[in-house]
């Protein structure tokens, strides 16, 4: 019982140690379920601590959750700590965030996907409507058969929004384009089941796509499988996925969580940091599409003109893509 | 190996601290392999568990799902049933406590709501074990499949209905509202005045559990139904010929295996988060396996066993945030191999053990 006293004494010693550094800031990223190297939503925030880690020489600490009643505790931990600002990846923290963000006013917090409206929380949402849009229409102009695919995790309303977005895209490029539609399942599993991810993927190429979109987070490492060994495209989701299989993605649908927690980040330390939202779509390069050296090829400068001429035209509101969650349903 | 060839403190002490022990010292070799200290992994998992009033807080939280999903799977057991369907069970009892909590929780207060809650939690859990029961019953399907079928059944259902149906409209989350206080059971730290539990949402449900725990044992052990059940555990054919009716024997115990399974939302759902949410029972009905085998199927092996899980849970969650190269997988780890030695494992000890009572026993006889 000493020894852990012990222990007790010397983590508040190192946490009061660690405070004294007034001027330096402690942010601390919290994971969402999926975990840290889910190669696509959560890695992105990942990707964005370790930049800022690396550009600035300023630690951070993160956290991945096992369970529901871990969120609070997590966020309280932090807290606690004096970290700040703190990050929550996912739309499953708000409820937690909202608590913990109430409890410590002068701390920083910040989360991804939800709105959280407090005095202290900036909220980053994505407009992944438009950047489905996009890939939707490159997809449509890609096919030769007229047929394309989008494969999906977890059939919650968020990714029904990248369905009907791309959906929209691809009936834009082509108005007798054929859209199939498969969700992964129906629990937590469905973002990690590469396996069935492919054979979706493989049902609908025997089907006639030929183009197949995936949000399915690890799932979609599968679908993307599918598409090189069928010898047909596939596009990737949230993180550049091109160079997973070079010259058989025809492109990726970039969701900058990255960008989002480096800027949390950055303006924490130089003293900017505001709350309220940020809601990042075309316009403000929170959604992109990837061009690089593995799909250069795929892209036709006729294909690669036309979306440009379309990104102005969404940034500008000429074109205005439908977002599944303002209204739960999808027109197309 | 028959009981009685040990000593009943080596039985039920010193053997499980053995499989402890030895799935302790796995883990530290695990551990010291990625390069960290065991002993100071050991030490903050301790503290992290019962160092501090809000660590005890969690562990006893943790500790009261396991309760719930460990006794239902105990009491299947003694009917030689293996209901491996406690998640989707306590899933479902979710709906039951949230249908309760939705409909009352704006008129009246936590203590009128609570039995609505409680039955609801049962009748929903026991529903969901009905049909795996029934099957097995009468045409003979087998309990172990259908009851982990029926866990991909409830995922489905849940997600349907909480996206289409009992959903909060315009939200993105799953889920339904925030019950308001008429549906929320009240912390430990609110009624026991010197507790002090801090942020843990360890509630009421604890005593639930507790009450739960000796309600199994009177059933089991001091009634009609339950010597019929374990008679029929231990011999279907013996059961069937002294008159137990082999249906009702299993539908009614996966009935009652069912209801407790889905009590486990009473602690989830009415206790700590307060809302119907997507995926909340996390693996907890899976655990009560492990939690069942390792105390005995007895309900006082079942508290110890829950409690060690819970501080297993707990402590792993402090222990990943203070030392980060301890991934939650590493977590998972160290939880597993408890379970292979405390269950699988069980009998590795016992040999040796055996020998070495019986040894001295002769010895003593010789010299005596």
């Amino acid at each position: 019982m000493k020894k852990l006293l012990t222990i007790g004494a010397l983590l508040a010693g190192v946490t009061m140690a660690a405070s004294a550094y007034a001027d330096e800031i402690k942010p601390a990223v919290l994971y969402d379920l999926g975990g840290k190297f889910d190669k696509s939503f959560n890695e992105a925030a990942y990707t964005g601590a370790e930049q800022f880690k690396e550009d600035f020489g300023i630690e951070y600490r993160d956290f991945e959750l096992q369970n529901d009643a871990q969120r609070e505790q997590a966020l309280r931990n932090f807290a606690r700590r004096g970290m700040s600002p703190i990050i929550a990846i996912g739309f499953s923290q708000a409820n937690a965030l909202e608590k913990v963000a109430q409890e410590f006013p002068d701390l920083q917090f910040a989360i991804v996907d939800m709105v959280v409206d407090l005095p202290n929380v900036r909220s980053i949402v994505f407009k992944e409507h438009e950047g489905s849009y996009i890939v939707g229409m490159l997809a449509a102009m890609a096919s030769e058969t007229g047929t394309v695919g989008f494969v999906g995790g977890m059939d919650i309303p968020l990714i029904r929004k990248f369905a009907c977005g791309y959906k929209q895209g691809a009936l834009a490029a082509n108005e007798n384009v054929e859209v199939f539609q498969n969700m992964t399942g129906t629990t937590g599993a469905a973002w990690n089941d590469p396996v069935k991810g492919g054979e979706l993927a493989k049902s609908q190429f025997d089907r006639g796509a030929d183009v197949v979109y995936h949000a399915a987070g690890a799932t979609g490492i599968g679908v993307l499988q599918a598409a090189a060994d069928a010898g047909k495209l596939g596009i990737g989701v949230d993180s550049n996925q091109n160079a997973l299989h070079p010259g058989s993605v025809l492109t990726s649908m970039l969701k900058r969580v990255d960008i989002a927690v480096y800027r949390t980040f950055e303006d924490a330390k130089d003293g900017l940091f505001e709350p309220g939202f940020e809601v990042l779509g075309l316009a403000e390069g929170g959604v992109d599409w990837a061009l690089d050296e593995n799909n250069a090829e795929l892209i036709s400068d006729e294909m690669k003109a036309t979306v440009e001429q379309v990104t102005n035209q969404i940034v500008s509101g000429e074109i205005v893509v439908h977002d599944y969650m303002a209204d739960q349903t999808c027109p197309f | 190996m028959n009981a009685g060839q040990l000593p009943r403190w080596v039985d039920f002490g010193l053997i499980p601290l053995l499989n402890l022990t030895a799935a302790f010292l796995v883990s530290g070799l695990v551990v010291l392999i990625i390069g960290e200290n065991p002993i100071e992994v050991v030490q903050v998992l301790l503290w992290g568990a019962l160092g501090f009033g809000e660590g005890v807080g969690f562990t006893l939280f943790y500790a009261t799902n396991f309760i719930f999903t460990g006794l239902a799977v105990a009491v299947a057991f003694h009917a030689g049933l293996f209901n491996i369907g406690g998640e989707g069970q306590a899933y479902i009892g979710g709906l039951g406590v949230a249908f309760a909590c939705l409909a009352l929780d704006q008129v009246v207060p936590w203590w009128v709501t609570m039995p609505f809650a409680i039955v609801g939690a049962a009748l929903a859990g026991a529903a969901w074990a009905f049909i795996p029961a029934w099957l097995q019953a009468t045409r003979g399907s087998h309990i172990v499949i259908t009851t982990i079928m029926f866990n991909f059944i409830a995922a489905s259902l849940m997600v349907y209905l909480l996206v289409n149906v009992i959903g909060e409209a315009g939200s993105m989350q799953p889920e339904t509202r925030t019950f308001e206080d008429g549906g929320r059971l009240p912390f430990l730290n609110d009624f026991i005045p010197f507790a002090d539990f801090g942020t843990a949402p360890v509630n009421l449900s604890l005593v639930l559990g507790l009450i739960a725990c000796f309600g199994v044992w009177l059933l089991i052990w001091r009634t009609r139904l339950g010597y019929e059940i374990r008679s029929f555990g231990a011999n279907p054919t013996a059961a069937v010929y002294a008159g137990i009716s082999p249906v009702r024997t299993i539908v009614v115990t996966m009935l009652i295996s069912g209801g407790l399974a889905g009590m486990m939302a009473m602690n989830e759902i009415m206790g700590s988060q307060h809302r119907l949410l997507i995926e909340f029972v996390t693996g907890y009905g899976f655990v009560g396996i492990a939690v069942a085998l390792m105390g005995r199927a007895h309900p006082i092996g079942i508290v110890l066993a829950a409690v060690l899980f819970g501080m297993l849970y707990q402590g792993g969650a402090e222990l990943s945030f203070e030392i980060p190269t301890i991934t939650r997988d590493m977590i998972v780890v160290i939880q597993g191999l408890v379970i292979l030695f405390a269950g699988a494992l069980e009998h590795m000890f016992r040999p040796a053990l055996v020998q070495f009572f019986t040894m001295r026993r002769l010895n003593a006889a010789q010299t005596g």
